[in-house]
């Protein structure tokens, strides 16, 4: 069809209409040959002869668009060259740029410079905010060339906005065209001044400042109409967002930046005033009430009629509201009215926001509500209900009736299998949880399972049931209600029933009677057709007969690292020299108990709703993000706060994080010669630096078999420097650290700003035996260059001069040997290590002025891992510890505390340790010490 | 990371009423964008796009963490992706010049069959909206005004407007011919 353009005399509107159907075919997403695209290019071509100004436009489009897929595109450049001389047509000129500069070649970009220069202070709109555009294209390509753009671009910036005025107050003197009422231009000239600009902080300043000012004096004046400079409302949001990039973390221009942001709350255009709003929320450190304009302007925005509006402004305190539930109580009852909005994102968005804010008071209107319309939404949308509804059950335990009646109403209705599974885990979790309604909500499931196509729900079902209904009042009824499906349901069913049955046989030991009729159960399910309930029932009858065994499987509260599991597994199946070698070890699999576990998936749980919510971790890069954001949180919590939550996920991730340093470690060649693996890896880093400094040292502790290995994380956050050969100097203080030989130093070659990089010091421990402790101190070394704030690389002849920076001291204590591992069992251990290898001694505190204090510090000292309630002291006056640990990842250590605390005299501890190793007790002790 | 480049918008998509493809471009200059990069993942988005918003009136989605306006006109749904952290108002009025120029382009009668016999404009307002990810202009009025109307041919012209010409068109359309002819 082409052939077209090869007539003579071209015939504009049928060459028009087939390029539109060529363009048509592109974006319907059939692909075209690079043979195939050059040929039709150059038949293109021939189109330039005509002057046919609607041929002309549909020809430059085209070209633009083969221009990726054809070559030789460069042929052309004459020909556009001509279109954007001064004298041609507006849109010619317009569409000519962007055309050409699609094509050219940042090598022959300086050909065109002095037009494309001229072209962005053009008068007309269109064309210099088609060179403004085109710029900002090229930008990518051609840094240097378009740097020197810059004086253009800011004519283009505030030329345009008084000749935009002048044309206001001369009336409509744009006739011809029709000029644009955006005042896009300014949007453009400010987005490409502030890439030409961004690592120039004091000129990005300067840009906010010259609008600022401004728009402040014509607020005064209360003329608003000539005199403010930024007209076009995108440029503003622009403004807004490099306004808080440059002031935010600037102490002295916070309070100057909230004035600013609060008279942009209450400008006229609603796209300006979100940004503003949101920025606002953004903000750290805000208080409630610095937050009242935000918040006032996004509630006005909630009853808009716009969808979009609405969306946004829900979006935005859905946010702020995981951060200052209580700034956003005031728009509760405009969320409200949203929950049954036909937008299905905005009404998932305030419900779960309500779910922040809400108060006790107000569970039962919502829940209410929620019933009314749980029929009329999709199961999707149901599902995200129903798992709101469970972390409100855990908020406010007290509600228990409420969402008990309400769950096992909508379990009632139809829905899906994901749908119903939500709302069982809802109620299991309030069983769990709540331990006044464990029998209703056991009852509700009963009910369930007895009318129920899903079977994984069923065996979910049985198994909590199996769990929970042994410990209740009248096991009896629960296991009817198991029998019977052994008796109806499938083989799958079946099985999970047995085993849900024996564990009321065998947890029911007490109640001789009725362990009798479980076995009688139970010896029936041994004719079942299928071989897994056969089995299980056999196991089962020999188990519940057999006392040993049965503390043995049911009492067993750990559980392995399932994450950890699953790595080593899948790394044994890929590599067949191992499972050559032998079975599968489960030795090097750290075991966790129960209760961490369940912690664990809560937090990935709640992460992963918030990461859906936010509809920001998505895609698989960024949910790693997400990973990784959380083991950071919880290695900030890990230290020493005694939430438990933030302990158990804590260990959980060490081993993850383990494996990581792991990883790293063994890149670098001298020090993967100590060993595969680091025996042991402090979990926390310490902190080497004040947080505000301008470098950051961060310093994690490896212990090898027969080595120590310093890890210094270093961040530079000085935008004009580039450190190089960065390395870090320990001087042992006192003698003590003498059986420490210095080996190797590995210093980082480069660092940017803001990129973290590790240095390492190696040092060899002279005798095994020996476990010595030390405090170095440390001095940064490195050399220092400027760098080019234009172009972001090293200036030119700069050697660099080299500088120290001392750090705090790092300590070396004998809890660094300790790897904290969680041993299930560790009072059947406590007994069985005895008393000869005890290590007692008794201390008194008179520093800590309570116990908490106390044993969050000794649980630092130790390095062990805290059991259940540790780190919880329950009384202020006295409390019992028990931690577990593994000395250089192999003998298993356990260590008693028991503390006292008395006004005026501190806290006397008792600190027992019993290790397989005595002389590792005595050390542990002096730890301490 | 807020973003502080001009790049806002991530991909503009045309539907018609079974969710079948009328026009797609995806726009993957921004550095930092999910590019959408088969066009397998592009038809698996847009069906899923479709299935979501078909019966809704909302305006507004998250979908696969971006954010995406859409308006419907008759059976053609119009669609603009955005990153999950832009302002929603900013894509919506980009997405409004668009919508509303074409709509102006096409005589305020926008349906399936009008928008493929008038392709060329469509493309052109398109084009004149958006420039490989960024907001060229948002006014309607400017956009619809940069897109050329559709020319006639030169032939139909000479033969069918004939009597309506000056003389001097006359001329000058002669000379053309004449001069066409010699290049031949």
């Amino acid at each position: 069809e082409a052939r077209v353009f090869n007539q003579t005399p071209i015939r504009p509107r049928q060459s028009r209409l087939l390029l539109a159907k060529i363009l048509f075919l592109l974006y319907r997403g059939d692909s075209m040959a690079t043979a195939e695209a050059t040929n039709l290019f150059f038949s293109i071509t021939k189109l330039f002869q005509c002057k046919d100004m609607s041929l002309r436009q549909m020809v430059y489009l085209t070209i633009r668009e083969l221009s990726t897929i054809s070559e030789d595109v460069i042929m052309v450049t004459s020909s556009l060259m001509k279109d954007m001389q001064p004298k041609s047509e507006i849109t010619y000129r317009a569409n000519a740029i962007r055309a050409l500069c699609k094509i050219v070649d940042p090598s022959m970009l300086s050909g065109i410079e002095r037009f494309l220069k001229a072209a962005i202070v053009e008068k007309s709109p269109s064309i210099a905010s088609a060179a403004l555009v085109s710029a900002a294209h090229l930008f990518q390509d051609a840094k240097d060339v378009v740097r020197r753009w810059g004086n253009e671009a800011n004519e283009a910036l505030n030329g345009k906005a008084l000749s935009q005025g002048a044309s206001f107050f001369g009336g409509a003197s744009g006739a011809g065209q029709v000029v644009s009422t955006s005042n896009i231009v300014q949007y453009h000239a400010m987005g490409l001044l502030y890439a030409i600009r961004q690592h120039d902080r004091m000129a990005v300043l300067k840009l906010v400042n010259t609008f600022t000012g401004q728009s402040k004096s014509s607020g005064w004046m209360g003329g608003g109409g000539g005199g403010a400079t930024l007209r076009s409302n995108m440029a503003h949001v622009l403004l807004i967002r490099y306004a808080v990039e440059v002031m935010e973390g600037d102490p002295s221009r916070a309070s100057q930046l909230h004035e600013l942001l609060k008279e942009w709350v209450r400008h006229r255009s609603d796209m300006v005033s979100l940004e503003a709003a949101r920025a606002m929320c953004q903000l750290p450190g805000l208080n409630s009430k610095q937050l009242t304009p935000a918040v006032n302007a996004l509630q006005v925005f909630l009853s808009s009629p716009r969808p979009t509006v609405r969306f946004a402004a829900i979006r935005t305190l859905n946010m702020l509201a995981r951060t200052h539930p209580e700034a956003v109580q005031p728009c509760n009852v405009d969320m409200e009215g949203l929950i049954t909005d036909s937008n299905r994102s905005v009404a998932t968005f305030a419900i779960t926001t309500l779910l922040k804010t809400g108060n006790e008071a107000s569970v039962d209107r919502l829940m209410k509500q929620m019933q009314g319309f749980m029929a009329e939404i999709s199961d999707e949308f149901k599902t995200i209900v129903a798992e709101a509804v469970r972390s409100l059950c855990r908020k406010f335990p007290a509600k228990h009736g409420v969402f008990l009646a309400f769950l096992s109403g909508v379990l009632r209705d139809e829905g899906g299998l994901e749908f119903k599974w939500a709302v069982i885990e809802a109620i299991i979790d309030l069983a769990k949880h709540v331990p006044e309604c464990k029998e209703a909500a056991l009852a509700h499931l009963c009910e369930f399972i007895e009318d129920c196509e899903f079977t994984k729900l069923s065996v979910r079902v049985l198994h909590f049931l199996g769990e929970e209904g042994p410990q209740t009042a009248r096991p009896t009824m629960y296991i009817r209600h198991i029998y019977n499906r052994v008796v109806l349901e499938n083989a799958v069913v079946r099985a999970a029933a047995v085993s849900a049955l024996a564990k009321f046989g065998a947890a029911t030991a007490a109640d001789p009677s009725l362990q009798q009729s479980v076995r009688v159960l139970l010896r029936r399910c041994l004719d079942d057709r299928e071989d897994e309930v056969r089995d299980r029932a056999a196991w089962a009858l020999r188990m519940t007969g057999d006392t040993a065994m049965r503390g043995k499987y049911v009492r067993d509260d750990s559980t392995f690292a399932l994450a950890v599991l699953e790595r080593k597994l899948v790394e044994y199946c890929a590599n067949p020299a191992a499972a050559a070698a032998g079975q599968f070890s489960f030795d090097g699999i750290p075991r966790i108990s129960r209760a961490q576990e369940e912690e664990m998936r809560d937090r990935v749980r709640v992460e992963a709703m918030d990461a859906v919510l936010t509809g920001s971790a998505v895609s698989a890069p960024s949910k790693q993000a997400a990973a990784a954001a959380g083991a950071d949180a919880a290695a900030a919590a890990a230290p020493g706060t005694p939430t438990t939550a933030g302990t158990a996920g804590g260990f959980a991730d060490a081993f993850e994080r383990q494996a990581q340093y792991a990883e790293k470690l063994n890149a670098i060649p001298e020090l993967a010669a100590f060993g595969a693996q680091p025996l042991v890896s402090s979990c926390a880093a310490a902190d080497l630096t004040e947080a505000e400094t301008e470098y950051v040292v961060r310093c994690i502790k490896h212990i090898y078999a027969g080595h120590v290995v310093f890890q210094f994380d270093v961040t530079n956050t000085i935008p004009e420097q580039i450190m190089e050969q960065v390395e870090v100097a320990m001087e042992p203080e006192d003698d003590s650290a003498a059986e420490l030989q210095p080996v190797v130093v590995v210093p980082i070659p480069e660092l940017r700003c803001n990129e973290p990089g590790s240095a390492y010091v190696a040092f060899e421990r002279a005798d095994a035996a020996e476990f010595p402790t030390a405090t170095f101190g440390c001095t940064l070394k490195f050399v220092v260059k400027e760098i080019d704030p234009a172009t972001g690389e090293p200036m030119e002849g700069d050697d660099g001069f080299e500088d120290e920076y001392s750090l705090e001291a790092a300590d070396l204590g004998a809890g660094d040997y300790m790897l904290a591992t969680y041993i299930p069992d560790s009072h059947a251990l406590w007994e069985a290590l005895g008393a000869d290898s005890e290590a007692v001694e008794v201390f008194a505190l008179a520093a800590f002025d309570g116990i908490e204090a106390c044993i969050t510090s000794v649980a630092a000292l130790l390095g062990m891992c805290p059991l259940d309630g540790a780190l919880r002291p329950k009384s202020k006056a006295a409390h019992q510890a028990v931690f577990t640990g593994k000395w250089m990842g192999a003998a298993k250590t356990v260590a008693r505390t028991r503390m006292t605390f008395q006004k005026g005299s501190g806290v006397t501890m008792e600190l027992a340790v019993r290790s397989e190793d005595p002389s590792v007790s005595q050390l542990v002790v002096a730890a301490v010490a | 990371m807020v973003n502080h480049s001009l790049y806002t918008v991530q991909a503009v998509v045309v539907l018609d009423s079974d969710g079948a493809r009328l026009l797609a471009k995806y726009y993957s200059r921004r550095p930092s964008a999910q590019g959408h990069k088969s066009l397998k993942e592009q038809k698996k988005f847009e069906s899923e796009l479709f299935s979501k918003t078909r019966k809704s009136s909302s305006e507004v989605i998250l979908l696969d963490g971006q954010t995406v306006l859409f308006k419907y006109i008759n059976d053609v749904y119009f669609y603009l992706v955005g990153a999950s952290d832009e302002n929603e108002l900013l894509l919506s009025s980009v997405l409004n010049g668009l919508v509303e120029a074409i709509s102006a382009l096409l005589k305020h009668n926008v349906d399936k069959r009008n928008l493929l016999d008038n392709l060329d404009m469509v493309v052109l307002a398109l084009d004149e909206t958006i420039d490989d990810g960024i907001a060229l202009e948002t006014d309607p009025n400017a956009i619809a005004s940069n897109v050329s109307k559709r020319g006639v041919d030169t032939l139909d012209v000479s033969l069918a407007n004939l009597n309506e010409q000056t003389l001097l068109d006359a001329y000058k359309q002669a000379k053309e011919r004449f001069n066409l002819a010699l290049l031949r």
